[in-house]
């Protein structure tokens, strides 16, 4: 499956994902704690600088992850126009943006099994609530499998749907792909069983 | 041990599938996801615990960067994003929705319509709202506006989540793991 890491190699690719993660979530403590326009400026500016090292075809995959945020960009815009509090409005502008643009170079720059390894060192101390790593791990691996499976079955179950009538299948097929799934966790709780089981 | 396992994370790939499948037109073709359907599900299938884990896993995955939320967004930049108080509140939303089909006892369309209602409208709105009025420095009643348009399909899915666990209640009385 797709996932959100950039095929462009860059440096920071290189850098283990550990260190990227706490160096973002630094860059973000401190982000959150600047409420000077300049200084956020400033912030917004390096976190560009650092995107571009990426090349032209990786910047502007950075620009088209950050789309979903303009609706609300627009938003805060007009309604800070409108009440002409121009500087908060840009302070919470540039600071959402720039927390956003730096949090997508890091997922950009990371492989997803990377991060989840990350992931499953930090919540090791969770084996003590019966969270063990390995049953963790399981999990993802379960999910990422299981979605496009699930995505197969959706389409069959709409093509099968087509197939017998000319509307389209809209809600109906969501009862079929809900037992579907119910039916394959049965059958896949088996199998690990059957293979020594997860424990 | 290994059946909570693969309901958690089958129901997890469930969220996930249901935000990615845009086919689903409800009232007057307006395009609205299914994803926070995929939501209320969890929590009045699988129950409140384990409905909330699914919630937290799909989470999980779509943070470390699979683009499995609806419209194909995913990564870390979420935490930042305005909306990030509708990801918070996800697992509570299908934390409350398991437990008011836990615990209410009647029939189960109606306990299941009642808890997507609570969890899946009320709750999850609530956290919502108070993160887009942190994130965008809005008071409570402006960013509450800003949610006012998603009510309608909110209220459609619900009714939905009611319907379905009644039809999964009635096909596999055994998987209806809230009233097991």
């Amino acid at each position: 499956m797709l996932t959100l890491t950039s095929p462009i190699e860059t440096w920071a690719h290189r850098v283990p994902a550990g260190v990227k993660l706490l160096a973002l979530a630094g860059f973000t403590v401190v982000l959150f704690s600047l409420h000077s326009p300049v200084a956020l400026a400033m912030a917004a500016f390096s976190v560009v600088c650092i995107i571009a090292t990426g090349g032209r075809v990786f910047a502007r995959t950075s620009l088209a992850q950050i789309r979903p945020v303009w609706p609300f960009v627009l938003i805060v815009g007009v309604w800070h126009l409108a009440t002409a509090d121009i500087v908060a409005g840009s302070v919470v502008i540039l600071r959402m943006m720039t927390a956003i643009a730096a949090a997508n170079f890091v997922t950009m720059t990371t492989r997803l099994s990377d991060i989840l390894a990350v992931l499953e060192r930090v919540l090791s101390p969770l084996a003590l609530f019966g969270l063990r790593p390995r049953l963790l791990a399981m999990a993802f691996a379960l999910v990422i499998r299981f979605v496009p499976v699930m995505l197969q079955r959706f389409d069959t179950l709409s093509t099968a749907f087509r197939a017998r009538s000319p509307r389209r299948s809209g809600w109906r097929i969501l009862m079929p792909a809900a037992l579907a799934a119910l039916d394959d966790a049965d059958r896949v709780a088996e199998a690990l069983r059957a293979r020594g089981g997860i424990g | 041990m290994e059946r909570n396992l693969t309901h958690i994370a089958l129901f997890a790939a469930l969220i996930a599938v249901l935000g990615l499948v845009p086919k689903i037109d409800l009232a007057m073709g307006v395009p609205i996801t299914a994803q926070s359907l995929g939501v209320m599900l969890c929590g009045t299938v699988l129950g409140a615990r384990k409905g909330a884990l699914a919630v937290a896993l799909f989470l999980t995955v779509t943070l470390a960067g699979l683009p499995l939320l609806a419209g194909g967004r995913g990564g870390l930049g979420l935490l930042a994003s305005p909306t990030v108080g509708y990801l918070v509140g996800f697992p509570l939303a299908a934390f409350v929705a398991g437990l008011v089909v836990e615990r209410w006892h009647v029939a189960v369309g109606l306990a299941a319509t009642a808890g997507a209602v609570i969890g899946g409208i009320l709750v999850l709105h609530a956290v919502g709202i108070v993160g887009m009025s942190v994130m965008l420095d809005k008071t409570l009643p402006e960013a509450a506006l800003l949610a006012t348009p998603f009510l309608i399909g909110d209220a459609v899915k619900a009714g939905l989540a009611g319907v379905l666990t009644q039809a999964i209640a009635k096909a596999r009385p055994a998987a209806l793991l809230s009233r097991a």
